[in-house]
């Protein structure tokens, strides 16, 4: 048997087949169970798709590589949970095409981050972070503030992430533009339905310039909902441990 | 394969294999690595029985050990709390600093949890040692927009200021420019009156007009003698403690646009004990009352 393998080494095609029977087994054991197996695909209540204008501060978020220096993955670990919250789920990146969990933390872990801090300091700590935090590393984000996002773009972001599986309903791609302008502007029309389409969205001038919805309104709307979603004084870690 | 072939040159054994008449040679791997290669496929059977490993149909082989990751964390911050416990529980119940300077041990914990706590949350706006910047109060000196006792300083911490929580501390100024109520020769004559008030030179003449203007439009928050009022949490503007800076442009700016910082409520975030920890931390900072 053993002095038989030139008949797979010799024959290309055979030993692709091969090959493929081979790692499919390895695939199917380690990833199929992940898309079925209950204790893998944990449901929370409140996880809900972003806004368009939060998800406008998400395509900025990945465009600027954010997820270089900071992390949304509170590990399981006691130092962790001290410091930032209770660990990350999975539900809570849902909706995240693509995750942003990260692997490094030049800059502290952002899961959590939605509260924390004023918009008004985010907008200064964007614009000039050594301002306030004098040992930060972190490069100026000053042309945020002056970059004017066009609301017509907002029903293609959600189309695109209801391509991946994001839950759009169409509905909310119908009135992308419009919910992009009426989280800026508490006074807006349709603030009921809006709020009622995402729930505990933050609606508000984010950046200090009501005039223009800029990508700096749009990144903190985001930074502010981050890790806000779930409800854990109501969330049960025992019905899934792992 | 019939018999050994030993490659001349190398003096190796060659596989047997030929490609083209190019022969392989036999170089087995050492004998350490594969002796743990073949411990490890030993070691992986045991790891399958006490630990969770292989996925099935309803849910995975859970192991004897019943590990979860998630139980470690919850045991181990449990632990953590149960060492804190006493002392947190007594935290809860002090209602003054007297009553924890009374007590060393309790004093000196409260610090040094307040401590990891301020670095950890309010250092990025206050700064590391609580000295503050434009637009953030500086907690290590006497001088306290909202009251620096240490129930005031809790519920400042408790509930923000200008945050979203419906207890918020709330007060407002606002943008006399922006809004139209003054104009702006009178904005700049309060602003000669404000720092005639705060011992700076200013214009005589424009300063008593705009002490006129002060009179009417700031004293319900800022005083007659435009010393604040804790209560409104209205800043005292003689004593040259300025939070967005005293120079004649900064007090403009202020009076043109109004001022309405935020500082997050921490309740949710943070534990009642936490927080009482932290006000103690912050109160002794430098000018706790």
């Amino acid at each position: 048997m053993l002095d038989r393998h030139d008949i797979l080494e010799k024959r290309g095609l055979l030993l692709t087949v091969a090959i493929l029977v081979v790692v499919s087994i390895g695939g199917i054991i380690e990833i199929a169970p992940l898309f079925y197996l209950e204790s893998t695909i944990e449901r929370v209540q409140g996880v809900r798709p972003y806004s368009p204008l939060e998800l406008a501060g998400r395509n900025v978020y990945v465009r600027e590589g954010c997820y270089t220096c900071h992390s949304q993955m509170i590990r399981p670990l006691r130092d962790e949970v001290e410091r930032y919250g209770h660990y990350s789920l999975a539900a809570e990146s849902m909706y995240d095409h693509p995750f942003q969990w990260g692997s490094k933390r030049t800059g502290p872990d952002l899961a959590r981050v939605g509260g924390k801090y004023s918009d008004a300091w985010h907008v200064e700590h964007m614009i000039d972070p050594r301002a306030l935090v004098p040992e930060s590393v972190m490069p100026p984000y000053k042309f945020l503030a002056s970059s004017i996002i066009d609301p017509d773009d907002a029903p293609e972001w959600l189309k695109a992430n209801r391509a991946v599986g994001v839950p759009y309903t169409d509905e909310m791609i119908e009135n992308a533009a419009a919910d992009l302008k009426t989280q800026h502007d508490p006074f807006a029309a349709d603030f009921d339905n809006f709020v009622a389409r995402y729930p505990k969205a933050h609606v508000r001038d984010f950046d200090g310039n009501p005039g223009a919805i800029t990508e700096m309104d749009a990144l903190i709307s985001y930074l502010q909902v981050l890790g806000t979603m779930v409800d854990f004084s109501v969330y049960e870690p025992e019905e899934n441990y792992r | 394969m019939a018999g050994k072939e030993i490659d001349a040159p190398t003096g190796i054994e060659t596989t047997g294999h030929s490609w083209d008449g190019i022969k392989e040679l036999n170089n087995p791997l050492p004998r350490w690595w594969l002796t743990v290669f073949y411990i490890s496929i030993v070691w992986s059977f045991a790891y399958w029985i006490f630990m969770p490993s292989w996925p099935g149909i309803s849910g995975h082989l859970k192991g004897t050990r019943n590990h979860s990751e998630r139980a470690n964390v919850e045991r181990a911050v449990a632990d953590l709390e149960s060492m804190r416990a006493d002392q947190m529980k007594r935290l809860l119940t002090v209602g003054s600093v007297s009553e924890i300077e009374s007590d060393p041990d309790l004093q000196l914990f409260a610090l040094t949890a307040g401590k990891s706590i301020f670095g950890d949350n309010c250092a990025t706006c206050h700064g590391a040692g609580g000295q503050g910047n434009v637009g953030y109060p500086n907690l290590a000196d006497d001088d306290w927009l909202w009251g620096g006792t240490l129930s005031d300083i809790q519920t400042t911490i408790h509930y923000g200021i200008r945050s979203d929580h419906p207890e918020a501390r709330i007060n407002q100024m606002m943008g006399y420019g922006e809004t139209g109520a003054l104009s702006g020769d009178q904005i700049s004559d309060v602003v000669e009156h404000v720092m005639t008030i705060s011992g700076r030179d200013a214009d005589a003449a424009a300063a008593a007009r705009g002490a006129e203007v002060f009179a009417v439009q700031c004293v319900s928050c800022h005083g007659p003698d435009g010393k604040g009022m804790k209560a409104l949490g209205a800043p005292n503007l003689t004593d040259g403690i300025w939070l967005y800076g005293g120079e004649r442009q900064d007090i403009q700016k202020s009076l043109y646009f109004g001022r309405s910082g935020v500082m997050p409520a921490w309740t949710g975030r943070l534990s009642e004990e936490q927080m009482t920890a932290l006000a103690v931390y912050v109160h002794s900072l430098g000018g706790g009352e």
